[in-house]
């Protein structure tokens, strides 16, 4: 994937050139030590460590992750969030990667749907979940309003423990517009002379979909896949404006929301650390998962 | 036989007319909230519980606007929602310019130079991707903390200056693309490589870093972790932190009040997107490609 013009040149690198790199990718260097690295190393160093914001850290061993372990809210807040991700994940691949196709298909109008179905993902998500407060009301709703009109009794959808990580998933797919995006274009990258020659076989819709377009797409799907498992894991802002404390009975207290409140309300800083690194080991744990499943399952048009 | 290829074409007809209808249905789908914002921020507050509910306010209310801006209320006092997209604006303008700037030298360096350890400085690079805030909040925060920036909006640009993996990969892309030689007719011509930057890249380069600045302006004008973290004083507030201040205090009630309030934090960023499309939609595409 290297351009080419890298390779057609013979000059060799220059100390000047080094020097001038330096000076361009210093400051780079400078922002990457002082606000991902040390941060980085800090936080797993006060993982080991009682640490509240006005006392300096004291080295407790592995006291927190023990702490951890026993935590009844931790492991709350782990199976909310899995549960939330095990819906919106496949729910959210299955909407993109739709409504991606449908747009693919040369229809009229292909521009005015694409905005339409991107626009959500742009906007604050502040105000969406303010108003899918007001949407989603179990009195005033127009939700349950619009279902009593089709004769359904609408559920008690913030008010429910039962419904209420579900109608999470849901809202989410309003936000799937930047994936789709992504599929849009990798879809207009399949050459069409596979799909010719398909057609010519005889091939159907669904037919080539499977055989053709999704295995074009595969490395597309694993790239979304991968950014959505590490936001989803992240679920923070819309839960923390529309269901404050994690209500109903802790039913949407998400992994990120406990870690912010250990860190920020309760002061054990050192507690938050420990579980931001079980996070950030779960995101690489994944993600080395998914890349072993694609070394078999995913084509990467012939390199 | 000879019935075979007229058969599949009205097939492919009747294919196509069932994509629009489902299209529209769910364009229908995606719209249905945002209508129903501005519906709600239009009506007096009696309206807004009205059953039947009506999608076209019988009386026109355009106060709530300026009245969501100013509002006074008697539990919590004024909102001042003016000096918060105030605030907010200010962070645009810092964050923004400081991620262009930072970016465009940062990916220079990327994408034009050559140095030993480059490829394994850029894969480091976009390997800080994987990391979540999370796990950075804690030792940001007590570092900031100690500078003594927390109440202010300094942990909020400052690291903006410094250039972020996703902008430098988008912006490295598209340097690359920037025909060699181009570079090697101006160092000839004795040009530095600060002048080569500046002269030479950044002008062609505009388009990607119009897509940077947006970007970065989307995701200031949005944000809302981070206001939460280190800003204190309402007066400083942001419109999302402002927002859901304001959503918290009061709860459900004055829907209509709420909706426009909303829907001003909201337009925005819709009216931006109208005008920019074409940069957003390239500029995410260009994200999925493997480079």
């Amino acid at each position: 994937m290297i351009g080419s013009q890298q390779t057609t040149r013979v000059r060799s690198v220059s100390r000047a050139e080094s020097r001038a790199a330096m000076l361009f990718v210093g400051l780079w260097g400078f922002g990457f030590t002082i606000f991902l690295l040390y941060p980085l190393l800090a936080s797993f160093y006060y993982s080991f460590c009682d640490y509240s914001v006005l006392r300096s850290p004291i080295w407790v061993g592995t006291a927190n992750y023990h702490g951890l372990w026993k935590d009844e809210v931790f492991w709350t807040t782990i199976k909310n969030t899995a549960t939330y991700a095990a819906m919106a994940l496949p729910l959210g691949l299955l909407v993109a990667l739709s409504l991606a196709l449908l747009l693919n298909a040369k229809v009229p109008g292909m521009s005015l749907f694409r905005t339409i179905f991107f626009l959500p993902s742009l906007l604050p998500m502040v105000s969406l979940a303010i108003l899918w407060l007001w949407v989603f009301n179990g009195e005033h709703g127009i939700l349950n309003e619009v279902l009593r009109r089709l004769h359904i009794n609408g559920p008690n959808w913030l008010g429910d423990p039962a419904w209420s990580k579900p109608t999470l998933a849901l809202l989410a797919m309003w936000g799937t517009g930047n994936a789709m995006v992504i599929y849009l274009a990798g879809l207009q990258g399949v050459p069409l002379h596979l799909n010719e020659a398909a057609n010519l076989d005889g091939a159907g819709w669904w037919a080539k979909t499977r055989h053709v377009t999704l295995p074009m797409l595969s490395p597309v799907i694993f790239f979304n896949l991968i950014m959505g498992i590490i936001d989803t894991l992240q679920v923070f802002s819309v839960p923390y404006v529309m269901f404050p404390n994690g209500t109903p009975a802790r039913s949407t207290y998400f992994y990120t929301m406990y870690l912010f409140d250990n860190a920020f309300i309760y002061h054990k800083m050192g507690y938050a650390c420990a579980m931001g690194w079980i996070l950030f080991l779960t995101i690489l744990g994944l993600t080395w998962m998914a890349l072993k499943i694609s070394d078999r399952h995913i084509y990467y048009g012939g390199n | 036989m000879a019935a075979g290829p007229r058969r599949t074409q009205s097939k492919r007809k009747l294919q196509k007319w069932l994509t629009l209808i489902v299209l529209i249905v769910l364009s229908g789908l995606f719209l249905f909230p945002l209508l129903w914002m501005l519906s709600t921020a239009l009506k007096p507050m009696e309206e807004t519980i009205l059953q039947p509910p009506t999608w076209i306010p019988t009386h026109w209310r355009w106060r709530n606007f300026p009245d969501a801006f100013t509002y006074d209320s008697k539990s919590i006092g004024y909102i001042p929602f003016l000096v918060y997209g105030h605030n907010t604006i200010i962070l645009c303008m810092l964050t923004v310019s400081g991620a262009v700037v930072s970016n465009s030298i940062i990916a220079y360096g990327f994408a034009r130079l050559r140095w030993p350890g480059r490829e394994l400085a850029f894969a480091v690079t976009l390997a800080t991707m994987m990391i979540p805030f999370p796990v950075l909040m804690v030792p940001l925060y007590t570092m900031f903390r100690h500078f003594g920036w927390v109440g202010t909006y300094r942990p909020l640009w400052i690291p903006v200056w410094f250039g972020s993996a996703f902008n430098i990969f988008l912006l490295r892309q598209f340097f690359r693309t920037i025909p060699f030689e181009l570079s090697e007719a101006a160092r000839i011509d004795g040009c530095s490589e600060v002048g080569i930057f500046s002269l030479v890249i950044l002008p062609l380069a505009k388009p990607a870093l119009a897509v940077v600045a947006l970007f970065t302006f989307m995701a200031t004008w949005n944000d809302f972790l981070g206001p939460l973290i280190y800003l204190l004083d309402q007066k400083t507030f942001t419109l999302s932190l402002g927002l859901q201040f304001y959503q918290n205090q009061h709860g459900g009630g004055e829907w209509n009040l709420l909706m426009a309030a909303s829907a001003i934090v909201v337009a925005p960023m819709i009216a931006l997107f109208f005008f920019t499309q074409k940069q957003f939609i390239e500029g995410i595409a260009l994200t999925g490609i493997k480079g």
